[in-house]
């Protein structure tokens, strides 16, 4: 199980196991490794763009056809707005009604919603992830009869559940508590989001080394103990990577059930409404799509936070 | 290790806290101020959108008010299908389609057209000029489009009935926007006249750099060539029309309600239209008007009053659900729907008691206005 980047990794870090700052020579002591991390995504940005602009420019306006089938798109300005023109549309309000908000802030409003409801269903999606993993860790036989049903569960598509959460939801109420709608949404996204965290967390639960277990058997610690000190800290390696992949699952799970489900508020209904507008209006139906690229970016943001709350526990991330 | 744990552990809770805090702000406080009304939930088949004014309008006005009842309107989604919602108990009336309907009955779903709001159909086929495709025999050998997912029949049944086979068109599945008509990948596009239509009349013709006219169009009309069906109908719960006498009185009042809102829309259009755009419609200001302005023209002016379901046009709809075949060789219903799928009981009860009040019910001398659409639908 022990991998050669979990063998390396103590050499290095330092005194209680901090990770001493990897100076080298090759990378210019100036730029701060995140910050060049940081910058290299901003390159890639850059390069989307180019590659985009360039193909609007140079590629045939009918696109390439390919024996009757279109590899590559038109690049006609409804196909491919400028990037300048979706921008410019940012700036514009959404409709022309005295009382229109322009287009960004309007966006802007639907992506706080959107992470919102995202954000519920992951923590819902962790913590339903979470207990089936330990679960299934602490007994075998749980994870012979659960197991296979977390696997099935995928497979079950989320236009099928998505107006069953609806119906179900709308028949609970007690005292004053009452289903809104953006719980069904919430739920769906729970149900994307706690997959992969339920099957990392189960690896990483399973990954300490049979030594470290058998030390701990040794000591006659008990396997709440084993679980807080051994299983949990190596555990952090599979789990972040599933925290992450769960933000990404809850966005676009979020964003698929409004539509599914009719909700208003979010991205998923901008999507939908602006839609229409690709005919006459084309940079509008980009402003949605850019809102839920930043909705994945902060929750994937997010995860990363915890991350470097759990620093000293990273030792061979697995993706 | 030990302080760091708790560090984030107070840092998700507190995310959490903020986070259910946001989203329970932005839940629609439920109305009930006079406790003597009756609650009463309406399914419609889509967003709120001016295809659905007189509702919102009479919502808006306080009509439903006026007869007793507290409505709540909830709007619909791509994966609800507003008559199962229906069928399960969790929506008091819906809105949806008489053939798309014909389908869930004849699967088990009882309930019954007790209002025919739309008295014509609004689909249409709209092409450019030069592709001279007029009737449905000229639809042969082009490429078509059409969205699908029970759009498809009047198209189908129009072209069965012209001699053209679905083996001589290329069939083309349409997106929810007219950017495949405009790129020229589709001769023929299937358009909504309140909607898809005006969408191409508010883009720019590359050829004379200003919007498309009217003029620039052929429109192939369903209610022209004979194979229209019934469009937006209010569908009730069939067993509790027989058992609930309330139920039965409400859907009455329903009715007549949901009448006056339809009236106030076709007589106040661009204040329906604003009454839809606040219940959160986002489409722009012209392209409202223009939906508004085109469903009254589905209503009025009215043969045998709004809602009464015309024996003739049910007939043709059954008639067109049991014998048109799509490209699976199948067809909507195989045998003739139940004496329960639709009702003139309830709509005629409405019609009496707003005739008596002296409302005009027919429409008769009601004339659209002229919309103007600007780019963009703005």
């Amino acid at each position: 199980m022990t991998t050669q980047t979990e063998q390396s990794a103590p050499l290095n870090r330092g005194a209680l196991g901090v990770p001493k700052p990897r100076v080298s020579r090759r990378r210019s002591a100036v730029v701060h490794p995140r910050l060049r991390g940081g910058l290299f995504g901003l390159a890639g940005l850059v390069l989307l763009a180019l590659i985009w602009e360039l193909y609007k420019t140079l590629g045939p306006a009918d696109g390439v056809v390919l024996g009757g089938i279109t590899v590559l798109p038109r690049t006609t300005d409804l196909a491919m707005p400028h990037l300048a023109v979706m921008a410019e549309r940012l700036f514009d309000p959404v409709t022309g009604a005295a009382s229109a908000l322009p287009l960004w802030q309007a966006v802007l409003q639907g992506s706080l919603f959107t992470l919102g409801i995202a954000a519920v269903g992951w923590l819902v999606g962790v913590t339903v992830g979470l207990a089936l993993a330990l679960l299934m860790q602490r007994f075998r036989l749980a994870e012979s009869a659960i197991l296979p049903w977390i696997i099935l569960s995928q497979t079950v598509p989320l236009i099928a559940i998505a107006p069953l959460v609806r119906r179900w939801g709308a028949q609970i109420q007690f005292g004053e508590f009452t289903w809104e709608s953006w719980m069904s949404v919430a739920l769906i996204a729970s149900y994307l989001a706690f997959f992969p965290v339920s099957i990392g967390a189960l690896r990483g639960l399973a990954s300490p080394d049979a030594n470290h277990v058998d030390l701990m058997h040794c000591y006659a610690v008990g396997w709440w103990k084993t679980l807080w000190r051994l299983r949990l800290p190596t555990s952090v390696g599979y789990l972040l990577p599933a925290l992450r992949l769960a933000a990404v699952s809850a966005v676009v799970g979020s964003v698929v059930a409004e539509v599914s489900i009719g909700l208003r508020g979010g991205i998923g209904r901008l999507i939908v409404e602006y839609a229409g507008a690709a005919g006459n209006d084309p940079g509008k139906p980009w402003a949605p799509i850019f809102g839920s690229i930043l909705v994945g970016l902060v929750a994937a943001g997010f995860v990363g936070l915890i991350g470097l709350f759990l620093r000293r526990f990273r030792r061979g991330e697995v993706a | 290790m030990k302080h760091r744990i708790t560090w984030l552990g107070a840092i998700t809770a507190v995310g959490a806290l903020v986070l259910s805090g946001c989203s329970t702000a932005s839940t629609a406080p439920s109305t009930d101020a006079a406790g003597d009304l009756t609650p009463i939930t309406l399914q419609l088949q889509w967003f709120a959108q001016a295809q659905f004014a007189g509702y919102y309008a009479a919502l808006d006005q306080g009509y439903y008010e006026d007869e007793g009842l507290d409505v709540t309107i909830d709007e619909g989604g791509a994966d609800i299908v507003p008559q199962d919602v229906l069928a399960a108990g969790d929506a008091d009336y819906a809105i949806s389609w008489v053939p798309k309907v014909l389908g869930s009955i004849e699967q088990g779903a009882n309930i019954t057209d007790v209002a025919q709001i739309f008295e014509r159909s609004a689909t249409t086929q709209i092409s450019l000029k030069d592709k001279d495709i007029t009737t449905a025999a000229d639809l042969a050998g082009k490429n078509v489009g059409s969205w699908g997912y029970g759009n498809e029949w009047e198209l189908f049944a129009g072209m069965q009935k012209a001699g053209v086979e679905l083996g001589d068109i290329n069939l083309i599945q349409q997106a929810f926007d007219m950017t495949g008509f405009l790129a020229g990948d589709i001769d023929a596009a299937q358009a909504m006249t309140y909607n898809e239509y005006a969408q191409v009349l508010e883009t720019i013709n590359p050829d004379t750099g200003e919007l498309f006219q009217p003029d620039e169009l052929n429109v192939i009309d369903w209610n022209d060539e004979g194979t229209a069906m019934l469009q937006d109908s209010i569908w009730a719960n069939a067993d509790k029309l027989e058992s609930d006498a309330d139920y039965a009185d409400n859907t009455v009042k329903f009715i007549k309600a949901s009448i006056k809102g339809w009236i106030y829309a076709a007589n106040n259009p661009s204040e329906a239209a604003g009454i839809v755009t606040a219940a959160g419609s986002t489409l722009g200001e012209s392209h409202q008007l223009w939906m508004t302005n085109e469903v009254s023209k589905l209503i009025f002016p009215s043969s045998n009053g709004v809602g009464m379901i015309d024996e003739a046009a049910w007939a043709n709809t059954v008639d067109i659900a049991m014998n048109t075949k799509n490209e699976t060789g199948a067809t909507i219903i195989t045998t003739d729907p139940p004496a329960t799928a639709y009702s003139n009981e309830y709509v005629t009860k409405a019609l009496d008691e707003l005739k008596a009040d002296g409302v005009d019910v027919m429409g008769t001398d009601w004339k659209p206005t002229e919309v103007t659409l600007n780019e963009g639908g703005n």
